[in-house]
Parts: C-alpha cells; sequence; structure tokens
C-alpha cells in the first residue's frame, strides 16, 4: 500500500496525504525534479501532463499543459519556493489561460512536500492548502472531464441531502 | 439549507467567518451539543459584546445558529455548510492518491535508479 493515510480539514481547507516507497528520498525527489518524470504522473490519467517549462529551482517557475480526452488543453503553472533537496519542496500551482501564463486575479493553491528516509525507503507526506471553495472548483474542473465533475457534485448532493 | 445551491455571496460570507482564529474556535467548539453565548465568552479574553459580534458574523454566513433557552442563547454548529468544503478535498484526496500510486510504478521500473 503506497499511501499510508490521509487527512483532510474542511476548515482549514487543507489536505495532507502520506504515501511511502520503496526507494532512496534522492530517487523520490528526482520524479518532481526531472520533468520527464514529473509529466508522467502529475496528471490525472485521462489528462496527462505535458511540462513545457520546469525551472526547479528558488523562484523557480514551471508550465504545463494537461491533455484530455476530448483533445482540451487546460494549462497551469508552478513557482517554487523552497528547494532543499531531497528534503522539502514548496510551491505553488495556479491556473493558467490559453497562452499558458498565469490568469491575473486567480490564487493559486500551496503545496508543501517532505521526505523522509524510512529503513531504506522514503515516506513522502504532501500537503495542499487552499484559499476558498471556488478555487479549489477551478483547480478541479482542470484535470477532470464532464463525467467526473458530475460524479462530484453528485457524491455532494448525496452528503448535502443525508445532512438535510 | 441546500448547501448546493450556495450562492458567491454565501460562499463569501463563510470564508469572511473562518478567516479569523477566535471565529473557527467558536464554530468548532459549537458544533455538537452547542453551548450558550455565556459560557463561550467566559472562555476567551474580550467582552461579552465581543463574542456575542463574532458569532454574529458566523450566524450571517449560516455556520451556526442561535437558539432562545429562558434567558440563555445556545449557538449550534451547522455542519452541512462545510459539507461541500469537504466534498471537494476528498477530490483533491483521490488525485493525490492515484498520483502516489503512479510514483510508486515509475519507482518500480528497470532501470529507474538512473
Amino acid at each position: 500500500m503506497t499511501v499510508i493515510s490521509t487527512s483532510t480539514d474542511p476548515i482549514a481547507l487543507s489536505l495532507t496525504v502520506v504515501a511511502e516507497f520503496d526507494a532512496s528520498p534522492e530517487r523520490v525527489w528526482r520524479v518532481w525534479e526531472n520533468p520527464r518524470q514529473l509529466e508522467r504522473w502529475w496528471g490525472p490519467p485521462t489528462y496527462p501532463a505535458t511540462f513545457t517549462r520546469h525551472d526547479f529551482e528558488v523562484d523557480g517557475e514551471s508550465r504545463y499543459f494537461m491533455t484530455g480526452p476530448e483533445g482540451d488543453t487546460p494549462h497551469g503553472w508552478w513557482r517554487m519556493y523552497k528547494i532543499d533537496g531531497p528534503h522539502r519542496l514548496e510551491f505553488a500551482n495556479g491556473l493558467a489561460g490559453d497562452d499558458g501564463e498565469p490568469i491575473p486575479g486567480v490564487e493559486p493553491m500551496a503545496a508543501y512536500v517532505t521526505f523522509e528516509p524510512i529503513g531504506g525507503g522514503t515516506r513522502m507526506t504532501t500537503e495542499s492548502k487552499f484559499v476558498d471553495e471556488s478555487q479549489m472548483e477551478k483547480m478541479l474542473a482542470m484535470g477532470m472531464s464532464e463525467g467526473m465533475t458530475q460524479a462530484v457534485s453528485q457524491i455532494d448532493e448525496l452528503l448535502t441531502s443525508e445532512a438535510a | 439549507m441546500v448547501v448546493h445551491q450556495l450562492s458567491d455571496h454565501d460562499v463569501d460570507l463563510v470564508f469572511r467567518a473562518l478567516a479569523d482564529t477566535t471565529r473557527r474556535d467558536i464554530f468548532q467548539r459549537v458544533i455538537g451539543d452547542g453551548l450558550s453565548v455565556s459560557t463561550l465568552a467566559d472562555d476567551y479574553e474580550m467582552s461579552f459584546a465581543a463574542v456575542q459580534k463574532h458569532v454574529s458574523v458566523l450566524e450571517r454566513a449560516a455556520l451556526v445558529t442561535k437558539e432562545r433557552h429562558g434567558r440563555e442563547q445556545i449557538v449550534h454548529g451547522n455542519l452541512s455548510t462545510l459539507r461541500r468544503a469537504a466534498a471537494l478535498l476528498d477530490a483533491f484526496e483521490e488525485i493525490w492518491i492515484g498520483r502516489a500510486t503512479k510514483i510508486a510504478e515509475i519507482l518500480g521500473e528497470k532501470g529507474s535508479a538512473t
């Protein structure tokens, strides 16, 4: 089991996912550092990512797009705030327009990643922090086909009707 | 209350209400049985009126409701308002589980050490 725990905090709007891998922190670090490896896992299966820029250094930026099943290509960007390999990574992940550049006025989400050695392997903890619900919805809509977005809102309706 | 139909304005009210540490604290404490305004006020180093003001902000955002019991006003948390945020976080959780699984796959490939 790769993912060993997850926790969500709907008041702070944060999500923490802890995963463990049978590889050294240096090796796990490379799946973030190397854009050809990064693009193999960043996008959801139906929306593979392509990184056209990946300046993996403090204040460096990345540009990527994902290719959806209907040929739609939502764009995104990263800005690196902290790079302390192979221990800690902090970056902003935001939405970009069709020109690939950040959309002004749409706040990015923050991601904090920690890598710890554990008996020959690595424990990787990712924390995602959101600003508000509308940002979450926009980010979510980015890697999702219509069907999946519908599935989410159906789950949502179920939850709210249960609460009513 | 159907959270699904929260307007942008309502959503703004919710997040503005929760942007304050004291209000987040109050909100978390009144989930469940609820507490009276005076009980709440005893626990903060601020006036009764100031606590009441925080409760009003939460009330406008539909995060809490007030109920009068004799001379006491009982504040109750309204969890359903938070359910939409929880559902959205769950969707992101799925995305991260998918990513971690894929990373494990990449790491397990032959020659992946190079």
